[in-house]
């Protein structure tokens, strides 16, 4: 990979990313870019340091060396909610919901507008933002559900229900971390369709675990061995790669 | 009416109208001014436990400190309070007349700077609300910009509290010390002791405490108020949704100071001093209990709380004081163990579907904020306790 | 301040109000090491610690009268008896205590500090009622009396010199108990993976009661040496309280030395300033000392960077 390319061709660039705990290097000298409106997977044995590199680009974790840019903007200086207003989304790994709160309300709290304490204050429900909350509790299979608590969701609803509530961002950059885990085979199926779909018109960065799905979803995939890249291409380059044979899905 | 509607809900309406009836009107029927001046002194607590509710119970955050907010309201009221009563004329034994009087017993010779703004009311009522406000705000943000919360941000308030009380009773000469500032009489020249005028500082305080409910009621059912609650069950969801969570905290960290600022100027008013045995730890930690009995998730159940909690103690205290504290200790374990929603859990459990049943004519429409309706989850399902 | 005072007063002062500052720094460490367990390890908080302490004073107590009366002369090494009872009554309390309440509670923090905050004063008042709001004092047996002059003025109490070694040999034991013995290893891998260490066979119900029991114990000998430099009263525990929950934090919560550290820093500028400032204000600076520098260093002064 040649890192002296001009990166503005690329909406996110990673290069010589590096952060330690304690010595220990979870991610090491990485370089990693991510084209306009690419499905880019990241598969790896655990500990590799796939979620990590999630953590690094929504600066859940501050990287101790090294660049992330987005869009030319550098991202490793900005604090969370700042790189999520620049058009980052990220999805945990454990669906992370407001329990307490109903569908609707979860989309309309991730709906991008009055993020300020003044702007929560006097947020209206106007037409716009149920409108909004509408089309996309559609897309996520939750229409009919507005009202319900958010408690009483399936868990692969509640999967669905946090990737709506990115989705009202309009991000364009989407992170998914393990997007399909603990879902049924209907649900995988759905979900899918779901992220063909969401994904025209943006970026989307997946870790999973799933070879079926990452077959089905990726047009790009990186592979992650102790914190470093081992194989990157189609998925059909990094299947028949030794290497990554070797350490990870030869077993 | 359909503004009304968009801020409280018929239960609502109802809790609040309850308060209102009971302060106004059942109280000053069936006390004497003795016992009502007691009962308005219960309601300056209250103003604190609404502010904890919004702070600790829909929030998440567990402020030790309140009392250290109280006592910055109270004593702001106080210094004023004790400078009008301190003419040289009323002073003139001292050897220093024109200044108050715990002054002059410390060698104090003039009068403190700190203390000279205080001679307008107008800076006064300024500073009750503005003073603890700014302490709250630096407070809130050294810690929540640091993500500092849970049990750390717990220590360092009640830390500061302590300190606070450390350096009031040590610096006596300038804040009067353990005793602190008593032999308050006037208002701009209104006699405060009178029966007359306690009616009228119980029915401002009332006053102050119905609109501090709504205020805390238009937070709760805005947009701010589910991001509340949002802050304490999924911090991190929050801020990947775009929001500075530490901006939502330092707010209603500051609001809850506001609150308990504007109880503690009342308290002075109303009781006639101020002193440090309302500012410290052990304060500060009783005052979380009224909100707790009460319920910690609704600001109409930290007013009954607070009243049954302060009428317990008091009445315990006459006639048992060796149970009382027994009484609080197992208080504070029930209410973790048994009742995590307190009062207004129970009453939302076994009394609110009845008054529904009673007060509605049509059956009700899955109403977001509102109890869940009887059927299918009962109201178990619905709250936890916040961690 | 210090225009008035001779090198060498000023020289004597300080090593004085340093030995002042060393018998402050032993209760601090007495009680931190035990909270520093039970916080440090399990998350509790646990805020009738010092009731913990009072309970190891008054055994102290009772067993001071009792040998006195009934076996004198075995009253010159009574103490070590009343230590190891003291240990074995607060650690009793404290497996009783993590049964009945702390259990409940692993997953509320701010809620355990509330129950435990109703425990303590259910304790202070059963205390009031069983020896009396009066403050208590055991009677020391003749060679812990007298002190040691070190020059011509200065004078080292002996009894000051035996609480600080006691609070040594604890903490080494202390240390050892987590660090090379199998129960510290256990209670360690319950801390780092409550789920991992079940899966292992390791009982981590037992291993939560054994902590909170082995923290409570602790607590209890420190009040035990507690006596031998102050007198004991219902509330005397809560006067630590916060303090020693900020020299632990202060400290950096997992870590034993940061809060051997702790308590040093903050017992030696408490006591020196003691000297030249009124009490009060000597407290006031330290702790809001200790406040700044935990707004500014939120993890403490000893802490690791780790992975979320």
């Amino acid at each position: 990979m040649n890192t002296l390319s001009n990166n503005t061709d690329f909406l996110l660039s990673i290069e010589n990313l590096t952060v330690s705990f304690d010595g220990f290097k979870a991610v090491d000298d990485l370089n990693l870019y991510v084209d306009e409106n690419e499905i880019h997977v990241i598969i790896g044995p655990n500990g590799a340091g796939k979620t990590t590199v999630l953590d690094l680009i929504c600066g859940r974790t501050k990287a101790s060396d090294g660049s992330i840019k987005f869009h030319n903007k550098e991202l490793t200086a900005m604090r969370e909610h700042e790189i999520v207003r620049e058009g980052v989304g990220r999805k945990f790994q454990n669906p992370s919901i407001y329990e307490d709160l109903t569908v609707f309300e979860n989309l309309e709290l991730s709906f991008p507008r009055g993020r300020s304490v003044w702007g929560a204050l006097t947020f209206q429900r106007d037409t716009d933002v149920t409108t909004r909350v509408k089309e996309i509790a559609e897309m996520v299979f939750l229409d009919t559900l507005l009202d319900k608590q958010a408690a009483l969701l399936s868990h692969g609803q509640k999967q669905w229900l946090e990737i709506g509530m990115l989705l009202i961002q309009d991000p364009e950059l989407l992170m998914l971390d393990e997007p399909v885990a603990g879902m049924s085979v209907s649900e995988r199926k759905q979900t899918a369709k779901l992220l063909n779909e969401i994904t025209k018109g943006r970026s989307v960065m997946v870790v999973e675990h799933d070879m079926k799905f990452v077959e089905d979803i990726a047009h790009r995939v990186t592979v992650l061995h102790q914190g470093k890249i081992l194989s990157e291409g189609s998925m059909a380059k990094v299947q028949a790669d030794p290497k990554v044979i070797d350490v990870y899905l030869g077993h | 009416m359909t503004s009304i509607k968009s801020f409280m809900s018929r239960q609502e309406l109802i809790g609040i109208l309850v308060i209102a009836a009971l302060l106004f009107v059942v109280m000053p029927l069936a006390m004497d001014i003795f016992r009502l001046n007691l009962f308005g002194k219960y309601l300056t607590y209250a103003f604190i436990a609404v502010g904890l509710v919004l702070c600790w119970g829909k929030c998440g955050i567990l402020s030790l400190g309140q009392g250290v907010f109280f006592g910055l309201g109270g004593y702001c009221m106080a210094m004023y309070l004790k400078l009008e009563a301190s003419t040289p004329e009323a002073t003139a034994i001292q050897s220093t007349p024109g200044i108050p009087d715990f002054m002059d017993w410390n060698q104090i010779t003039a009068l403190p700077w700190f203390w000279v703004p205080f001679n307008s009311l107008t800076f006064t009522l300024a500073a009750i609300i503005i003073v603890p406000a700014i302490f709250a705000f630096i407070i809130g943000t050294a810690m929540f910009k640091r993500r500092v919360g849970g049990v750390y941000f717990a220590i360092i308030t009640q830390a500061i509290a302590a300190i606070l009380t450390i350096l009031i009773i040590g610096q006596q000469g300038y804040t009067g010390g353990v005793n602190g500032i008593t032999d308050l009489r006037t208002l701009k020249g209104w006699d405060i002791r009178t029966d007359e005028a306690k009616y009228i500082l119980y029915y401002v305080n009332g006053a102050l405490l119905i609109g501090v409910l709504l205020l805390s009621q238009i937070v709760l059912k805005s947009k701010l108020g589910r991001l509340l609650v949002a802050v304490r069950d999924q911090e991190d969801r929050v801020r990947f949704s775009g929001y500075d969570v530490s901006n939502i905290k330092i707010f209603v960290f500051c609001f809850a100071a506001v609150l308990s600022a504007i109880g503690g100027a009342m308290f002075t008013l109303q009781v006639g001093f101020m002193s440090p045995s309302f500012v410290g730890i052990v304060p500060s930690i009783e005052m979380v209990i009224f909100c707790a009995v009460g319920g910690r998730l609704s600001i109409f159940g930290a007013v009954y709380g607070t009243l049954l909690v302060n009428w317990a103690k008091t009445t315990f205290s006459e006639t048992f004081p060796e149970l009382w504290l027994f009484g609080l200790g197992a208080l504070f374990i029930a209410v973790v163990l048994i009742f995590p929603n307190g009062l207004s859990g129970l009453y939302r459990s076994y009394v609110a579907p009845l008054v529904d049943r009673i007060v509605s004519v049509r059956p009700r429409t899955g109403r977001p904020d509102a109890p869940p309706p009887a059927a299918g989850f009962g109201a178990k399902t619905t709250t936890k306790p916040a961690e | 301040m210090f225009a008035d005072y001779t090198w060498t007063e000023l020289g004597s002062i300080f090593a004085m109000q340093g030995f002042a500052g060393l018998i402050l720094f032993s209760v601090f460490v007495l009680m931190a090491l035990g909270l520093a367990i039970i916080f440090g390890q399990m998350g509790v908080i646990n805020m009738a610690h010092g009731e913990f302490m009072i309970l190891g004073a008054y055994v102290t107590y009772l067993c001071s009268n009792f040998v006195e009366a009934y076996f004198p002369s075995l009253f010159g090494v009574y103490f070590f008896f009343a230590m190891a009872l003291a240990f074995v009554a607060a650690g009793s309390l404290g497996a009783l205590v993590e049964w009945s309440l702390i259990r409940h509670l692993y997953k509320r923090p701010l809620d355990t500090l509330l129950a435990t905050w109703g425990l303590s004063l259910i304790l202070q008042q059963a205390y009031r009622s069983i020896f009396g709001a009066r403050e208590v004092g055991v009677s020391l047996p003749n060679w812990l009396l007298g002190s040691v002059p070190l020059t011509d003025i200065i004078e080292i109490p002996i009894n000051g010199i035996f609480v600080m070694v006691l609070t040594f040999v604890i903490a080494i034991g202390v240390y050892f108990i987590l660090f090379r013995s199998r129960m510290g290893m256990q209670t360690r891998a319950v801390v780092q993976n409550r789920v991992m260490a079940g899966a292992v066979g390791i009982n981590t119900q037992k291993v939560d009661r054994n902590t909170f029991a082995l923290g409570c114990g602790i607590a209890g000998i420190a009040g035990s040496a507690f006596t031998m430099i102050g007198s004991t009263g219902p509330t005397a525990g809560q006067l630590y309280i916060v303090d020693t929950f900020l020299i632990v934090v202060f400290g950096g919560a997992a870590s034993l030395l940061g809060t051997i550290a702790s308590s040093f820093a903050i017992s030696q500028a408490q006591s020196t300033m003691e000297f030249f400032l009124s009490g009060s204000m000597a407290k006031v600076l330290t702790l809001l000392t200790v406040v700044g520098i935990l707004m500014i260093r939120p993890q403490g002064l000893f802490s690791l960077k780790i992975r979320r």
